[in-house]
């Protein structure tokens, strides 16, 4: 019996692990030689810098202002910090397309700050902007969270030691608490990266599907889906080379030394 | 010689504390009498809601000119409990963090010369995380002296060792705070390093001094139950391997 119920879970978690790698590997097999070319024609390139272009927006000023908010969440442990805490991780448990609409809700022409926006001369919905705030919205909680677990970790003792062998409050954040946490820092924002370079919904309801202004990879992807199929599994096999690249290359680079080891 | 006189309160709890330093003053109690907050005030880390702190003539804290030095203006360096050195940096690399002045290469010159100064050269490249507890503490008195630092404070130095380790650790560090000119505040619940580590001694509980003066002195007048108590460890000094009844042992 127990034989019978580990050979069952076995088979179980093996057939799990098949249902995962199949779909690549269908991807990848049932690729034509013309595809390649069609995909081109289709606009791969264009939205594939797109896509790249604008997650590295939003990537960066995830890292500009993620890294503060961790870190203020990380030292505070009072009602208002948990509920910031709650609302960072809001978007990660909202559905793409009701980010989308609430983007809308919030900067479209009709929205919230609409009329203000436009009288200033500025107008989000279906622009470049559009793209890179739909990104950020969903791939926040992804950087902001770990890296505040990841800050929480150093400990007090070890800040006000390197306090009081001369180094002032900043420089101990970037030589100290940075460096300790790097691996998570460098983890969350691979996560963010990728959700960011995988964000569909929001972006479709919020900036739209203008080929070559907010036509990121994925949303080209939905587009090609219309017709003939081929191009699309190009646009997909090349979406998934990026985003591995992007997180093995995060995964290798010795963020360390680059955050400061050396002093 | 620094001088401290503050009043700090955590919520229920008032400490209420002078102390004065010349040489090496230990600064022994219970837990919970307020050691390291007293520790911490000095440091700059906690803020006394009075008093005044004050090395030579320089005003590092005065609660009535509104003077408050941060910690990496004190000069005061930090040993903490667990000596906290920076797991992600090698010793030497521990050792430079404070150093300030000149080239990479002079500060590297410097930092390996400290670490000679106290026998632990070879461990210029290892990592904290490889170190006995006994290393670690060299490394973090040559961190701290390698940043130029007026005062020392060490926070429960020996606590982070195991027993049989204790006896020599002790030794090396009572020496070598001997031959260095630093003045130094130390903390500890251990009698036995005030036995050996103290100039002055100064008592705390529940917040407040009870008694100070050399560990001779104390040892023949205490005021307290606990004063007593740590006087029959003081008094110990020429039986060592006999803990004296009642006393806090190198366990606790």
């Amino acid at each position: 019996m127990t034989d019978a119920l580990r050979i069952a879970a076995k088979a179980l978690g093996f057939a799990l692990v098949l249902f995962l790698l199949l779909p690549f590997v269908a991807l990848a097999l049932t690729l034509s030689a013309g595809d390649y070319t069609a995909a081109v024609d289709r606009g791969l390139w264009e939205a594939l810098w797109l896509s790249l272009g604008s997650t590295t927006i939003a990537a960066a000023v995830l890292v500009l202002s993620g890294t503060p908010l961790a870190w203020w969440l990380a030292r505070r442990s009072g009602w208002l910090a948990r509920r910031i805490e709650g609302l960072v991780r809001l978007p990660a448990v909202t559905p793409p397309a009701v980010a989308g609409v609430a983007l809308l809700a919030a900067f479209g022409r009709a929205g919230l700050f609409g009329e203000a926006l436009s009288e200033a001369g500025i107008g989000i919905p279906f622009t470049l902007a559009a793209v890179v705030l739909a990104q950020l919205f969903v791939a926040a909680p992804f950087f902001v969270l770990p890296v505040a677990d990841a800050f929480r970790e150093v400990d007090d003792e070890l800040l006000w030691t390197a306090r009081s062998l001369g180094t002032g409050p900043a420089a101990v954040f970037f030589r100290v608490v940075l460096p300790m946490s790097a691996p998570t820092f460098v983890g969350g924002l691979a996560m963010a990266w990728a959700r960011a370079l995988g964000e569909f919904g929001a972006t479709l309801v919020f900036a739209g599907n203008l080929p070559g202004v907010t036509q990121t990879l994925p949303i080209a992807i939905y587009t090609e889906m219309e017709g003939d199929l081929g191009p699309a599994r190009v646009m997909a096999l090349v979406l998934l080379g990026f985003a591995l690249l992007l997180f093995a290359a995060l995964r290798t680079a010795r963020v360390e030394r680059v955050l400061g080891k050396r002093t | 010689m620094l001088e401290a006189r503050v009043t700090v309160r955590q919520g229920e709890f008032l400490l209420e504390a002078e102390l004065t330093c010349r040489g090496t003053t230990v600064v022994m109690g219970p837990n919970g009498a307020g050691k390291s907050t007293l520790l911490r005030a000095l440091l700059g880390a906690v803020r006394p809601e009075a008093g005044r702190i004050v090395y030579g003539r320089e005003i590092l804290f005065d609660d009535a000119r509104a003077i408050d030095k941060p910690p990496e203006e004190r000069g005061i360096a930090y040993v903490p409990q667990g000596y906290g050195l920076f797991p992600h940096l090698d010793v030497l690399d521990n050792v430079m963090f404070g150093i300030r002045r000149g080239r990479r290469q002079e500060r590297i010159v410097h930092a390996l010369s400290i670490l000679e100064d106290l026998e632990v050269r070879e461990l210029a490249r290892r990592r904290p995380s490889e170190l006995s507890g006994g290393e670690q503490q060299r490394v973090a008195l040559a961190r701290a002296v390698a940043s130029s630092p007026r005062v020392l404070l060490l926070d429960e130095p020996l606590s982070a060792l195991d027993q049989a380790a204790r006896p020599r650790v002790r030794r090396f560090l009572a020496d070598w705070l001997r031959g260095t000119r630093l003045r130094t505040v130390l903390v500890t619940h251990d009698a036995s390093d005030a036995r050996e580590l103290a100039d002055e001694l100064v008592v705390l509980e529940g917040g407040q001094v009870v008694q100070r003066g050399t560990p001779d002195a104390i040892a023949f007048r205490p005021t307290t139950e606990f004063v007593a108590a740590l006087t029959a460890g003081l008094i110990e000094r020429d039986h060592r391997s006999v803990p004296p009844p009642g006393m806090l042992t190198e366990d606790e």
